[in-house]
């Protein structure tokens, strides 16, 4: 048996240990469960972003280990939630970063983004083959313009004439008791598509018409997940669900072609006065241990290569313009000619009284 | 003064401070005016209220048939009946809300009821064991008269048996109003999104939208009411309070009477149905699919894939991982800690009494109050301590002391203090005295202590839900998550989760409830020793 004094001794020493651990030095034998937070510059670096974008097995992974190959550097993703999630965990751990580079924060969130300061700037090299018009947005490098898409009513052509109806053609339409029970869309709280299909609305409808709006939506049983995962890939008809109506993207139908085997036309369809245009951005976390190493992931990520992986991947078109699409997308994506979109700066000033009062009204 | 010191230092730096910074930093007029101002705002503390009086009512009409027949009977499986009511209320909250999730039918899933249940299920051991330990020792004279003077068994109950286990009621009130009113891993799982009491509209805001400031508002509304019950409730109990002869432990009886020897098998056997139904639908729900029984919820744990490529970003079997390596951690800190305050407590005269209400504060306190704190102030250098390892260990330590020195602590005054006198008079030294004396006393309680803290970590979500990162999610983290999808792949591998989370905390339990008893035993063999 130890003695007393020896055990006092120790526990003391563990208790003050306990209260004055500051230094991650001592600790890293103990924190190798936890790699992806340990201060280590030669290490892999953390694509932080949503679950939407792809893990493992697809060709956007293997370009990213062509990156591997190419500098050294190791990337390892991160699945922080939804963009919305994302994005409040990004805030909260501003200056110790989850990982070293963000994906997918969108224009609807951007510039509370770029207030809570969780990007460092950075001007990426490439840059003057980023369209014009998403470079605008950032003038600053505030963040690093890498998709764009329209969010829009997406409907299952097969489900629909299964059931003997039109597929709607307005936002006007979803109140129809036609498609009752038949559309599922995301919490715009939590999900970047959602939040994007909410300032439709409030885009056709104005500041105070959208909420009659969205109460004849409840009326008519909309469906409401946190992400856009859940409700395309959980309840959309076309993947096994049972809602034939969904909020998701114009480069969705080709994606179904591509995917579907022996398919030689779009099995979805969009409906195109309900597309809302959205930018995505990346950029680098601000306190990151490895600011070069994430610079150049920034630098690859709006490269060709690269950026020729987006639409089959995420769904979305690439904003580098120097991309040929695939075939597949110049036949069946859809970008409308008028897409709607708000300006940012009153998105900003409404952001969390519209999630606010969209709460209150559509989940109680 | 090293036995006070650091627990003091651990309280002050990990609670205290914490705290305070989420008053003064966040909390401002303008914050506080949009806040109370909104009205969704006073509908969620309706809520909140409402729903924490009826699932306290609830609990005590429910509890006090099974508090009866456990306190008085003696019956075949009463103290597994009793063990089992422990178990359940020691339970995870996310695991109790996947267990009611898994009951009930579609109709009742994601609605206040299911809620309401789930909170009276999980507390009925509240009223158990704080009522039933009056009313074991409560003289059966007064209302074995009452009866022969011709009254009902209603109007015995009423006039005299009520009367004195009402304080006991009202403790046992007091306690189930604060778990209720601070739900939130039954909430989060088992309510609808709108369903949301304060501690998780304060969770929302800060980490959903974003608004430290209005949770912070918030939160410390909360702390106003829980402060107020605490209050009203130790003003009550001296009220009610009126001396009784209590008895010593009369043994509970075999039922005699016709009534009796039905109503008890019925009750008790009722009780054990609502106490187990709910773990056996966990365990059916985590083999169960749409179209049959199925084991990929189990066979599948090493993923969380929505389809090839996309997961929703846990990983269960990461999660397990973490959980264990995190309970170890938070285990090793509250004992040591807990521990320490324990003997520094007994040691010491009104600072002991000073640290042992404060250590109790992170209890009192809610365990997302206890979290949120300590992620907006750790995050400055050189205190930026969100990425560490030891955080959350940290976090679920603070909860846990409490626990640890309670257990402690009893055993430590009940160690005869002519012993060490005695050792002292035959020679030893005040050290060698303390060794050979209190020492062995000291191993059983600290293993009762550990074993508790670790069910606590295990289980921890609260705190959790703000202290862990991306990637560093614990089994209840995980657990939500893959319950709050739609694929029924992913919520069968939540409930799985859940029956291993169960299945731990429960064994867990088991061990205290045994070690515990065999420690009362001894004492109160010591104690009748000595007179």
């Amino acid at each position: 048996m130890i003695t007393v004094h020896r055990t006092i001794a120790a526990l003391a020493a563990s208790a003050i240990v306990l209260a004055s651990c500051g230094s991650d030095g001592n600790d890293a034998a103990t924190a190798d469960t936890v790699a992806a937070d340990v201060v280590d510059a030669d290490g892999p670096i953390t694509l932080v972003t949503y679950e939407s974008f792809p893990t493992e097995e697809t060709p956007i992974n293997d370009q990213l280990a062509a990156f591997t190959a190419e500098t050294g550097i190791e990337v390892e993703i991160l699945v922080a939630g939804d963009t919305g999630t994302m994005l409040s965990k990004a805030e909260l751990t501003a200056g110790n970063p989850e990982g070293d580079v963000m994906w997918g924060i969108d224009n609807s969130f951007l510039t509370r983004a770029i207030s809570s300061e969780i990007f460092e700037p950075y001007t990426a090299d490439g840059l003057d083959a980023i369209d014009d018009q998403f470079t605008a947005l950032v003038p600053n490098g505030e963040a690093t313009p890498v998709d764009f898409g329209d969010v829009c009513i997406n409907y299952d052509i097969g489900a629909l004439e299964g059931l003997g109806i039109e597929p709607p053609a307005s936002l006007d339409d979803l109140t129809d008791p036609t498609y009752a029970d038949l559309l599922v869309v995301q919490n715009p709280a939590t999900s970047s598509p959602g939040l994007a299909f909410l300032i439709a609305t409030i885009d056709e409808y104005g500041a105070d018409g959208w909420q009659d709006y969205w109460s004849s939506l409840v009326d008519n049983g909309v469906s409401v997940t946190d992400g856009w995962t859940d409700a395309y890939y959980g309840e959309f008809t076309y993947a096994g669900g049972d809602r034939p109506l969904v909020v998701s993207y114009g480069s969705s139908p080709p994606f179904e072609v591509l995917f579907g085997e022996g398919l030689t036309e779009a099995p979805t369809g969009v409906v195109e006065s309900t597309c809302f245009r959205q930018v995505e951005f990346a950029g680098v976390l601000a306190g990151t241990d490895q600011p070069e190493a994430a610079r150049q992931l920034i630098d690859f990520m709006i490269s060709e290569p690269f950026q020729a992986e987006v639409p089959l991947n995420l769904f979305v078109f690439p904003s580098n313009t120097d991309v040929e699409l695939d075939q597949a997308f110049q036949d069946f994506a859809v970008i409308p000619d008028s897409s709607r979109s708000v300006e940012p700066d009153v998105v900003d000033a409404n952001r969390e009284e519209w999630i606010d009062e969209w709460t209150d009204l559509v989940i109680g | 003064m090293a036995l006070i010191g650091a627990p003091t230092i651990g309280l002050l730096l990990f609670y205290v401070w914490p705290f305070v910074n989420l008053i003064v930093e966040a909390v401002d007029i303008e914050s506080t005016r949009e806040t109370l101002g909104r009205e969704r705002t006073r509908s969620i503390i309706w809520f909140t209220t409402w729903q924490a009086v009826a699932s306290t009512l609830s609990t005590l009409v429910v509890g006090l048939a099974p508090a009866w027949v456990i306190a008085r009977f003696e019956f075949t499986g009463r103290r597994f009946l009793s063990s089992l009511l422990t178990a359940v209320f020691v339970l995870p909250t996310v695991v109790m809300g996947a267990a009611f999730l898994a009951l009930l039918p579609d109709s009742l899933d994601r609605t206040v009821w299911g809620v309401i249940g789930a909170h009276v299920v999980f507390n009925l051991a509240v009223v158990v064991r704080t009522v039933g330990a009056v009313w074991e020792h409560l003289p059966t004279d007064m209302e074995a008269a009452a009866s022969t003077l011709g009254a009902s068994p209603f109007v015995v109950f009423k006039e005299i048996t009520l009367p004195l286990i009402r304080p006991a009621l009202t403790a046992a009130a007091a306690i189930v109003f604060l778990f209720t009113f601070t739900s939130f891993g039954v909430i989060r799982v088992l309510g609808a999104p709108g369903t949301r009491t304060i501690e998780v509209e304060v969770w929302r805001r800060a980490t959903q939208l974003g608004q430290v400031d209005q949770a912070a508002v918030l939160a410390l509304l909360q702390l106003g009411v829980l402060a107020a019950v605490a209050v009203w409730s130790s003003v009550a109990a001296r009220r009610h309070s009126r001396a009784l002869e209590l008895r010593p432990l009369s043994r509970p009886q075999r039922p005699r009477t016709k009534a009796e020897r039905r109503a008890i098998p019925l009750i008790a056997g009722v009780t054990a149905v609502v106490a187990v139904a709910p773990l056996a639908a966990l365990v059916i729900s985590s083999v169960s699919s749409p179209t049959g029984w199925t084991l990929s919820g189990w066979t599948g744990l090493d993923s969380a894939e929505i389809r090839p490529g996309i997961n929703v970003g846990v990983d269960p079997v990461a999660a397990l991982t973490n959980s264990v390596q995190t309970a170890a951690w938070a285990t090793a800190f509250a004992t040591i800690i807990g521990g320490l305050a324990s003997l520094g407590i007994a040691a010491a005269g009104r600072a002991g009494r000073v640290l042992d209400a404060g250590l109790m504060l992170p209890v009192g306190t809610s365990a997302v109050t206890v979290g949120f704190g300590m992620l907006i102030t750790f995050d400055r250098s050189p205190f930026d301590w969100r990425a560490t390892w030891w955080i959350v260990p940290v976090g679920h330590a603070l909860v846990a002391v409490p626990f640890v020195v309670r257990t402690t602590l009893s055993v430590l005054r009940s160690v005869d203090n002519d012993l060490s006198a005695a050792a002292a008079t035959l020679g030893a030294s005040p050290t060698r005295a303390w060794r050979e004396v209190v020492v062995p006393h000291l191993w059983r309680p600290l293993a009762v202590g550990s074993a508790l803290a670790a069910a606590i970590s295990l289980g921890e979500f609260g705190a959790t839900s703000f202290l862990s990162r991306s990637g560093g999610e614990t089994l209840p983290i995980a657990i939500e998550q893959l319950l709050g999808r739609t694929g029924s792949l992913l919520q069968t591998k939540g409930y799985a989760l859940s029956v291993v989370l169960a299945a731990v905390t429960i064994a867990l339990v088991m061990v205290v409830d045994r070690t515990g008893d065999v420690a009362g035993a001894r004492r109160r063999e010591g104690n009748d020793g000595r007179r």
